[in-house]
């Protein structure tokens, strides 16, 4: 039971930071209809810039300078690369996503070069014990560091005029425009959200580990925690975030189990989930079905 | 009708296969050029032809189900490496650590990695025709994870990550096509192989293209829901896309390593699709010849970026300084697809289109 319930634990941890990135991607997708690909990138870019800046202003300065420094990013690449194409289809904008994270993510990675680079937190991979349970600090810091930010975020959309004027654009862009709402700014804000979030997310996701190159494959999990969710549904980002994190710990610790399934199965059970889901529910847990006129 | 190439008298001609003189003329030069370039140039860059003609043969089937019937798939690595691993299998003898069926006879291996990738297509087309665009492009991008992971792990097929196994033998009836002999040097003869190849394949997909498959396929890309109105059966003729596509890629699995010498489990990622995606899109999407040209832009692109090298002295070539050659290839890759989607949408395609109608209407400019 112990072994069970610190699996779930370590899932929730797990989930925390998919969450955070799929939120990333679902915010983008509500305002612009689009998937960014760059995400990956921006959560390296992230993380590494956590690692340079960590030495002179300690973790929660890095963390929230790097924050803002990758939101800015982001916003540049939607100026640069994104606005031009406003009104082309949704699948020229994803790749051109695409080609920006490789872009992005070959300069980060100069920056790794071969050193080992950490992002010098706090908890490293102490453990305490909670209730008979012996807990890593560091999932209990994404739990939490998770669960502040979503319940901003969530705030943020409900109750200020920028939260209604993205909700507005995201449901109708010429309404909201003709009512006096600034699509460009929803635009940009919400790269420059979703490039906050992929830069906590990829801190946290290097918490205890080394940063390095191969870290990015970690964003495209929030890929399959967004279809299960649905494509624009923010709370079903956060909670298809924790199932899948919590299923691919339970696979992870119960793998033994299965041998025949290989080693690491763990790492495509979220793709393996999204197919089932899908099969059953196109749209996803929580996405609303396209209507479409002729 | 001389002197006026596009003056039809009947619909048989106009729907013809090579439709002008024009491309008559061009197709017949560019098979007598591509039958001569093995006696005018170097081994080294035969191969890298022999190469770019095998990726043309896999990015017109992706060219099939995204260009033409407009669903993005993401997943051509995945049957890419299926038809590697089938064409392998087929070929190989069973050895040591992998297995294989000892048939090394060409014309047995390459429709058994078509027809299996083909199997794997078509057994993924129920998701594919219940979702649309990015929907598609994610779950396809599973594919690939899946694959990946799978490839990794069977170890008795592929070898495993990190080592690989031999690939196909190219062999004709007991005909030793990869051995230097009077006939030719292995490069030359694989080149003239992979070239007639490329040959058969373009003119079945132009083939398919100009039929009542392809003109599904169109209806589909413009407005599915339209199509489906008109009448055009959109499960079926996207499982027919999924399959043919499949099918193409399998084949250029086959081939592909064959030219490399191994198939390593890691290669069949996501960076391959995105190359072949960026071949279709740098080609211009919705053309056969586009994608052939887009393919072979980017398999020359690397040998291409490493002639410009001394031009720029700064990018080093050793990989461990920065930045190297390697660091701006990859780039460029990126770079290059943004460019052509902003600036010319319709790909090199476009780009020669441009030029054509600017000499066919000179001194005019309309």
């Amino acid at each position: 039971m112990d072994e069970l319930l610190e699996s779930v634990v370590r899932g929730l941890g797990r989930g925390s930071v998919y969450a955070l990135l799929a939120l990333g991607f679902v915010i983008i997708f509500k305002a612009t209809r689009v998937i960014s690909f760059a995400q990956p990138a921006f959560m390296l870019a992230g993380a590494v810039m956590v690692t340079y800046l960590v030495g002179p202003l300690g973790f929660w300065g890095a963390l929230a300078a790097a924050t803002v420094l990758t939101g800015l990013l982001a916003l540049g690449v939607e100026r640069t690369a994104v606005r031009p194409m406003v009104g082309r289809p949704a699948f020229v904008v994803a790749i051109i996503t695409l080609g920006v994270d490789i872009a992005v993510r070959v300069i980060v990675n100069a920056y790794i070069g071969n050193d080992v680079r950490q992002v010098g937190d706090p908890w490293g991979l102490s453990r305490v014990e909670l209730a008979g349970l012996i807990i890593e600090k560091r999932d209990v810091a994404r739990i939490v560091t998770a669960a502040v930010l979503v319940a901003a975020l969530f705030a943020y959309f409900r109750f200020t005029r920028m939260g209604l004027a993205m909700r507005a654009a995201s449901y109708d862009q010429e309404a909201a425009m003709a009512q006096g709402v600034s699509v460009g700014g929803v635009f940009a804000v919400s790269w420059a959200m979703a490039g906050g979030l992929a830069a906590v997310a990829g801190t946290f996701v290097a918490v205890g580990e080394n940063v390095d190159g191969l870290m990015w494959t970690i964003a495209l999990v929030a890929l399959p925690v967004i279809i299960l969710g649905g494509l624009d549904s923010p709370a079903g980002a956060v909670l298809g975030g924790v199932i899948v994190g919590v299923l691919q710990e339970l696979v992870a610790g119960y793998q033994s189990h299965f041998p025949w399934l290989g080693g690491n199965i763990s790492v495509i059970t979220p793709y393996v989930v999204m197919l089932i889901v899908l099969l059953v529910k196109p749209y996803g847990l929580f996405g609303t079905r396209e209507v479409e006129r002729v | 009708m001389r002197g006026r190439p596009l003056l039809y008298t009947s619909y048989r001609a106009d729907m013809a296969l090579l439709n002008t003189p024009a491309k008559r003329v061009s197709l017949g030069l560019l098979v007598l050029l591509g039958l001569a370039l093995p006696f005018l140039l170097q081994d080294s860059t035969l191969n890298l032809l022999a190469m770019g003609c095998v990726a043309a043969i896999g990015a017109i089937g992706l060219g099939l189900v995204t260009g033409y019937a407009g669903q993005v798939s993401l997943g051509h690595a995945f049957f890419f490496g299926i038809g590697a691993y089938t064409s392998a299998l087929v070929s190989g003898e069973t050895g040591v650590r992998t297995m294989g069926l000892g048939v090394p006879n060409l014309l047995v291996w390459l429709p058994a990695a078509g027809l299996v990738a083909l199997l794997f297509g078509v057994l993924v087309a129920p998701l594919a025709t219940r979702l649309r665009g990015l929907y598609l492009a994610i779950v396809t991008l599973g594919l690939v994870f899946i694959g990946q992971h799978v490839f990794g792990e069977w170890g008795s097929l592929t070898g495993g990550t990190g080592v690989g196994r031999a690939p196909a033998r190219l062999e004709l009836f007991g005909y030793d096509v990869a051995a230097t002999d009077s006939m030719g040097t292995r490069e030359q003869k694989s080149f003239w192989l992979m070239f007639s190849l490329l040959i058969v394949f373009a003119l079945a997909a132009r083939n398919l293209a100009r039929s009542k498959v392809g003109r599904a396929f169109t209806a589909i890309r413009d407005r599915d829901i339209a199509a489906g109105v008109i009448g055009v059966n959109l499960s079926r003729y996207k499982t027919i896309a999924f399959a043919v596509s499949s099918f193409y890629a399998g084949c250029a699995g086959a081939l592909l390593y064959p030219l490399v010498g191994f198939i390593e489990p890691g290669t069949f990622s996501l960076l391959l699709s995105v190359q072949y995606i960026a071949m279709v899109l740098i080609g211009g999407a919705g053309t056969i010849s586009g994608a052939i040209a887009g393919a072979f832009f980017i398999t020359l692109l690397p040998s291409l970026t490493r002639g410009l090298q001394p031009l720029v002295p700064f990018i080093s070539t050793s990989p461990t300084e920065l930045p190297n050659i390697f660091q701006v290839e990859t780039i460029l890759y990126g770079v290059l697809v943004i460019g052509f989607l902003i600036f010319e949408p319709r790909g090199l395609f476009g780009i020669w289109i441009r030029v054509r109608t600017y000499w066919k209407t000179w001194p005019f400019s309309y």
